[in-house]
C-alpha cells in the first residue's frame, strides 16, 4: 500500500484516497473550434508514461481535497504532492532525498510516500 | 537427504534461433497474442519469415499471470462475433496444435446483486442468444443448482439476485496453451526470439521498415504490436498515441483443495471471482489497482477486498489460505474493447487494449491480426475495433460484459 502525504493532512495510507488519473489536462479554451480528433485528444487520450506521472488524487476520507502527485509508475514512488494550482515539480533523482519539511509546515512538497 | 539424480530435461518445444536481419512480419510480444497472431500468419496465409521478439521469455507476462476465464458472452454484436469466434477456435485448438491444454468447458456463472446488474444480465443474455452465444438468465435456486457451495440466501450483504450462465465457457491452462502454439509456430518457420527487448524502430518516411532491439537491427515488411501492458511504451517510440492506461491487475491462489467448485463464478459488484484450478487451487481475482502502474505489483488492501467477497459468496472459503500473490501489466480502453488494426504509421498494426480479458481471446486476436499484418486491411472481425474508432464515435462499449470481469 501506498503512503500518500495529502498536501494539507499529510501522510495517509492509500486506501483514504480517490485516484484522479493524469493531471494538468485543461479543458479546451475554445471548444467549438475543436475537430474530431482534438476532442478525440480531450476526451479519451491521455498520457502514460513509464516512469514519473503527474496525476491527480483526492482525499476521499480526509479533507476531499483534489491535488497533483508526481509519481513513478515503475517503482510506484511518490516524488512529490502538490496542490493544484502549483506548477509540476520537475523529477527529482529518486536518490537524492528532498528536504526535511519544516516543523509545523505540512505543506512541503517533498512527499515521504513510497512503495511497500 | 538422498540425491536422486535429476530427470532428463525433456526434448525442447521450439528452437532458439538467433535473429536473422529481416523478416517479412516482425510480431513485437511473446505472449499468447504475439504467438497466435505467428501460428496463424504460418498456418492459415503461408507467411512463415515471420520473428516474435519477446523482451523477456516466451509467455511471462500477462499470458503467465492472468486467471483463464473463457467466455463470449459479450454485449454488443461486434464482441459477440469476436469473442464468440475465440470461443469456436478454442473448441479445436487442442486436437489441430496436437496439445491437451485442459480446455474445460465447466461454464461461467455472472452474477447480479443489485436491480442495475439484473437489467444489464437479462440484457445481455438477451442479446446473446440473438447472436447465437449459449447464454441463459438463471434465478437464484437454479444458480444453487449450477453452483452448490454458493450462498444464494436472501440474508448476505449483497444477496444474489439471479445471474448469466454460459455453459460453453470455461478455462484452460494458459502456460501450456502458450507452449502449444510456440511448438507449431516453430514448426512451421517461424522464429521465436527471446530476450530480444524493441527499443525503436525504423522508419523511412512514414512507413515503418524495421525495427532496432537489444540484439541488433531487424529489417521488417510489417511490423505488428502485440506486448499488452507495454503498448503505449511502444506506441510512443514509433511515434503516435494510443487512448490507453496500463494498470496492475492482481491475483492469488489458494493451497490445493479437493474438488469443491465446478464451475467458474464471476460477481462485478462485490468484485470477485473464482474458479478452481485441476489441481485443486481456489483461483482468485478482481479489478485493477487504482492507478497507473507498470510494476507487476498492487497493493494488498486490493487482495484482502476480494477475499471478503469471496468468504461471503463461498462461506466454505472461510479456512482455505492464500498461498501466491501476483500481479500483471493491463493496457485499459475508455470502452473496454480491444484495438486491433492501422496505426497512423504505414506498415505497422497494433493488437492492444485488451485490458482485463484478452486471455479468452487469444485465438480470435490471433487470427485477426494475423489476417490483418497478411493483406493490410482488418478482417471482417476487427474491422469495427479500429483506432478511429476514439475519433469517430464508434466505441463498443463493454463495461458491463467486462468491468471487474475477465
Ligand atoms: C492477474 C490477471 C488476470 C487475468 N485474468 C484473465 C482471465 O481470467 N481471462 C481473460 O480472458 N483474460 C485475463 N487477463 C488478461 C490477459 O492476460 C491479457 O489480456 C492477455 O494475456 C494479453 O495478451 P498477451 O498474452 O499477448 O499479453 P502478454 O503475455 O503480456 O504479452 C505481451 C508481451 O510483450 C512483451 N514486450 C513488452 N514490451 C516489449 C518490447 N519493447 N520488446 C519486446 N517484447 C516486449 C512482454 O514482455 C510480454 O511478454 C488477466 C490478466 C492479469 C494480469
Ligand atoms: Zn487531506
Amino acid at each position: 500500500m501506498l503512503l500518500v502525504t495529502c498536501p494539507w493532512c499529510g501522510p495517509r495510507d492509500e486506501t483514504e484516497f480517490h485516484y484522479g488519473g493524469q493531471a494538468h489536462v485543461p479543458h479546451p479554451a475554445d471548444p467549438a473550434a475543436l475537430d474530431d480528433r482534438q476532442w478525440a485528444e480531450y476526451v479519451f487520450y491521455r498520457e502514460n508514461p513509464k516512469g514519473p506521472f503527474a496525476e491527480r488524487w483526492m482525499h476521499a476520507t480526509g479533507c476531499r481535497r483534489w491535488f497533483n502527485a508526481l509519481r513513478d509508475t515503475a517503482s510506484y514512488r511518490i516524488l512529490a504532492t502538490y496542490r493544484p494550482h502549483e506548477p509540476r515539480p520537475s523529477p527529482q533523482p529518486v536518490e537524492t532525498p528532498t528536504a526535511p519539511p519544516s516543523p509545523g509546515d505540512r505543506r512541503a512538497a517533498g512527499s515521504s510516500g513510497g512503495n511497500r | 537427504m538422498t540425491t536422486e539424480p535429476l530427470p532428463e530435461h525433456p526434448e525442447p518445444l521450439w528452437r532458439n534461433p538467433e535473429p536473422r536481419s529481416s523478416y517479412d512480419v516482425v510480431i513485437v510480444g511473446g505472449g499468447g497474442h504475439g504467438l497466435a497472431t505467428a501460428y496463424y500468419l504460418a498456418s492459415v496465409h503461408g507467411i512463415t519469415n515471420v520473428a516474435v521478439l519477446e523482451k523477456g521469455w516466451l509467455a511471462g507476462g500477462n499470458m503467465a499471470r492472468n486467471t483463464t476465464i473463457i467466455r463470449s458472452n459479450y454485449l454488443w454484436d461486434e464482441s459477440a462475433a469476436l469473442y464468440e469466434h475465440a470461443l469456436k477456435l478454442w473448441e479445436g485448438l487442442p486436437d489441430e496444435l496436437d496439445y491437451d491444454f485442459l480446455f474445460s468447458q465447466r461454464g461461467v456463472l455472472n452474477l447480479a446483486h443489485t436491480l442495475q446488474d439484473v437489467r444489464e444480465g437479462t440484457r445481455r443474455a438477451n442479446a446473446n442468444r440473438l447472436n447465437g452465444v449459449d447464454s441463459v438468465w438463471l434465478g437464484p435456486d437454479e444458480i444453487a443448482e449450477v453452483c452448490p457451495i454458493l450462498n444464494t440466501s436472501p440474508d448476505t450483504r449483497y444477496p444474489v439476485l439471479g445471474g448469466t450462465y454460459q455453459p460453453r465457457a470455461g478455462i484452460a491452462k494458459h502456460d501450456h496453451v502458450a507452449w502449444a502454439l510456440a511448438r507449431r509456430a516453430d514448426a512451421l518457420g517461424v522464429d521465436l526470439i527471446q530476450g530480444c527487448e524493441v527499443t525503436g524502430f525504423l522508419k523511412d518516411g512514414n512507413r515503418v521498415t524495421g525495427v532496432e532491439t537489444t540484439r541488433g537491427r531487424i529489417h521488417a515488411g510489417r511490423v505488428g504490436l502485440a506486448a499488452a501492458g507495454h503498448s503505449s511504451v511502444l506506441a510512443e517510440l514509433a511515434g503516435f498515441r494510443l487512448p490507453v492506461q496500463s494498470h496492475p491487475l492482481q491475483a492469488l491462489v489458494s493451497e490445493l483443495h479437493e474438488p469443491v467448485h465446478p464451475t467458474v463464478v464471476m460477481s462485478n459488484h462485490v468484485h470477485v471471482y473464482v474458479s478452481q484450478a485441476h489441481k485443486g487451487e481456489l483461483v482468485m481475482g478482481a479489478g485493477v489497482d487504482a492507478y497507473n502502474g507498470y510494476g507487476q505489483r498492487g497493493a494488498f488492501h486490493v487482495i484482502e477486498q476480494q477475499m471478503a467477497a469471496a468468504v461471503e459468496l463461498f462461506p466454505v472459503f472461510a479456512r482455505a489460505h492464500v498461498l501466491r500473490t501476483w500481479g500483471g501489466i493491463v493496457d485499459v480502453t475508455p470502452d473496454a474493447s480491444p484495438i486491433i488494426g492501422a496505426t497512423p504509421v504505414d506498415g505497422l498494426f497494433v493488437n492492444c487494449g485488451w485490458g482485463t480479458g484478452g486471455f479468452k481471446a487469444t485465438p480470435a486476436a490471433g487470427w485477426t491480426f494475423a489476417h490483418t499484418l497478411a493483406t493490410g486491411v482488418p478482417h471482417p472481425l476487427n474491422e469495427p475495433f479500429s483506432l478511429d474508432r476514439f475519433t469517430t464515435g464508434a466505441l463498443i462499449d463493454e463495461h458491463g460484459a467486462a468491468a471487474v470481469a475477465h
